[in-house]
């Protein structure tokens, strides 16, 4: 029972923080998972969703500025996609990768050169914000929404690629380029389709991971870009269950860490599990087998 | 040869009972319909890559309603010719004229609005999708009801059927290549490519194939097929041209190849005589 009530609030970051590392992990598993590319922008994405908030708020009201962020950012992930990625659809897979690496340092830089290098303030943004009281823990309603909002995101996102057309075509241009051109299949379509879907879930997830922070700087994507990366890996890379599974996983274990009084070890801990799936089980969780049958 | 005519025949019943499930596939027409036109004109189309030539000037008809082949051995350009129709290849030259529209230029999903699909080489199945959503796919561009053809495409592979709501990739090499005819058919094309339908496939396998092929053929479907196994495809076809090396070197009606000389020992295996 002490045990309980000492580790709940922990545990509740834990969720939390978990919630919104998966958003921005199935980002990076979708895009993996129809261009075999991981896209290293994807945390500077995420960044520059809670630059717009930040300015954005700062001339219009938060129901304005909120849906702004999500559109401006879906737009930036598919411009992207387009303009650095598109070009090299038949270059060998390292140009693109380091056309990716590219994009992550313009965005970064291109976000430092405009704040400044001043951290901008986060606005608050009501109710969210407020604080609510949980057995032991007080925390922000925040905590408790992420994870919630989460699951309803994921679960339609799982029945848009189950159950629609689109999501069929995402399926097939997963597994063969040429032959869903055959079918008819816009494949350039479907591939912007995948950067929206993961940019807006970027977006949602920015406005839920900042709004525990006082401030964004132009790093501010790197760290959770890097453990969203590792939780998709974890999971499986191109498996949208298994990145949910291990951003929940290093969301919670991290925070219990913090909870032992260990903070410092709390980052480690993601790296370690990096290296030990790398080494250990590859494909991850849920990943494909490499074996293709013919 | 006996046993041949057998097939044919049991094919012929099997198109009966088929024809009446399908209603509307008289879109077709039928072979016989007033003059045969060319559905498909290659004129001096060549392929290269890096600088080699795959393809060579190579000019040939596909008459409506007829199956016609496009036998060789292997890297003699057949597939290259087919992939460049449907710009899976973008060619280096020439002109592809179908149903009276040009196809250079377009892009492959114009090309299958047109009325063209090809059944790829090794099948290529969705393996990460049901054998019904595979079928699906194949009528991605159509927005009308499906049922009917679902209907008619599962009466023609009942194991398919069965199958429905299996993963493609759990079906034997047999029956991906029926689902990747049947995905074709989904289309509604005007023409079917189909290259080397018959690859790894065991013999009895093979022979239903060619069932299937000349059952389609007599519903009216104009088919080009390219073939390895010239034997088969020249017995089934009305029309063939034989590759080599990027070019045609012969032509003819698929009977009269099958009885020339060369054909039968440079493809055939047959002594000359």
């Amino acid at each position: 029972m002490d045990f309980w009530s000492k580790n709940l609030p922990y545990l509740l970051a834990g969720v939390s923080v978990g919630g919104q590392y998966a958003l921005i992990a199935i980002g990076y598993t979708m895009v993996y998972g129809i261009l075999r590319l991981i896209n290293f922008a994807h945390g500077d994405i995420f960044m520059v969703a809670g630059l717009v908030t930040i300015y954005a708020s700062t001339v219009m009201p938060l129901y304005l500025s909120i849906p702004l962020t999500i559109l401006v950012t879906v737009i930036l992930g598919m411009l992207i996609e387009r303009v650095a990625y598109k070009p090299l659809r038949n270059s060998p897979r390292m140009s693109v990768m380091i056309s990716a690496i590219g994009v992550s340092y313009l965005l970064q830089n291109l976000a430092l050169y405009i704040t400044g290098g001043l951290a901008q303030v986060y606005p608050t943004i009501p109710f969210i914000s407020n604080t609510v009281t949980i057995g032991s823990a007080t925390t922000k309603v925040v905590t408790i929404l992420t994870p919630i909002l989460m699951i309803v995101l994921v679960v339609l996102l799982i029945q848009l690629i189950n159950h629609t057309k689109i999501g069929m075509a995402m399926r097939s241009v997963s597994t063969d380029f040429e032959t869903s051109r055959l079918m008819g299949i816009n494949v350039n379509r479907v591939i912007s389709m995948t950067f929206i879907i993961g940019s807006f879930l970027a977006a949602v997830g920015s406005i839920l991971y900042f709004t525990n922070y006082p401030s964004v700087i132009p790093t501010s994507g790197g760290m959770p870009g890097l453990k969203a990366f590792v939780a998709a890996v974890f999971g499986g890379i191109g498996s949208i269950p298994g990145a949910v599974i291990g951003a929940m996983l290093i969301g919670i274990v991290e925070n219990l860490i913090k909870g032992a009084g260990w903070t410092t070890f709390s980052d480690a801990f993601t790296f370690v599990l990096l290296i030990i799936v790398l080494l250990f089980k590859p494909t991850g969780l849920f990943g494909e087998a490499a074996t293709d049958k013919v | 040869m006996g046993k041949n005519t057998n097939h044919a025949e049991a094919t012929g019943n099997t198109v009966g009972t088929v024809g009446s499930v399908s209603a509307g596939w008289d879109h077709l027409g039928k072979r016989g319909d007033g003059p045969a036109r060319n559905l498909l004109e290659v004129r001096n189309l060549r392929v290269s890559y890096g600088g080699i030539e795959a393809v060579r000037d190579i000019s040939f008809d596909v008459p409506e309603h007829e199956i016609v082949t496009l036998i060789g051995a292997n890297g003699a350009g057949k597939s290259s010719t087919l992939r460049s129709i449907v710009a899976l290849e973008k060619p280096a030259g020439g002109s592809i004229r179908f149903d009276g529209n040009e196809l250079t230029g377009m892009g492959t999903e114009q090309i299958v609005k047109n009325g063209i699909t090809l059944v790829p080489e090794g099948r290529r199945v969705f393996v990460n999708l049901s054998v019904y959503e595979n079928l699906r796919m194949g009528a991605y561009l159509r927005n009308d009801d499906l049922q009917s053809d679902l209907d008619w495409v599962y009466s023609l592979f009942p194991r398919l059927k069965e199958r429905s709501w299996q993963a493609a990739g759990t079906l034997s090499g047999g029956e991906q290549q029926m689902l990747a005819i049947a995905r074709a058919l989904m289309s509604r094309p005007k023409m079917i490519m189909m290259d080397e339908p018959s690859l790894g496939l065991a013999p009895i396998i093979v022979q239903e194939v060619f069932d299937i092929i000349r059952e389609i053929n007599q519903m009216g479907m104009t088919i080009l097929l390219v073939e390895q196994n010239a034997n088969m495809a020249l017995k089934a076809a009305d029309l063939g041209y034989v590759m080599e090396t990027g070019q045609i070197t012969l032509s003819g009606a698929g009977m009269d190849l099958a009885q020339n000389p060369v054909v039968r020992e440079a493809y055939l295996g047959k002594a000359r005589g």
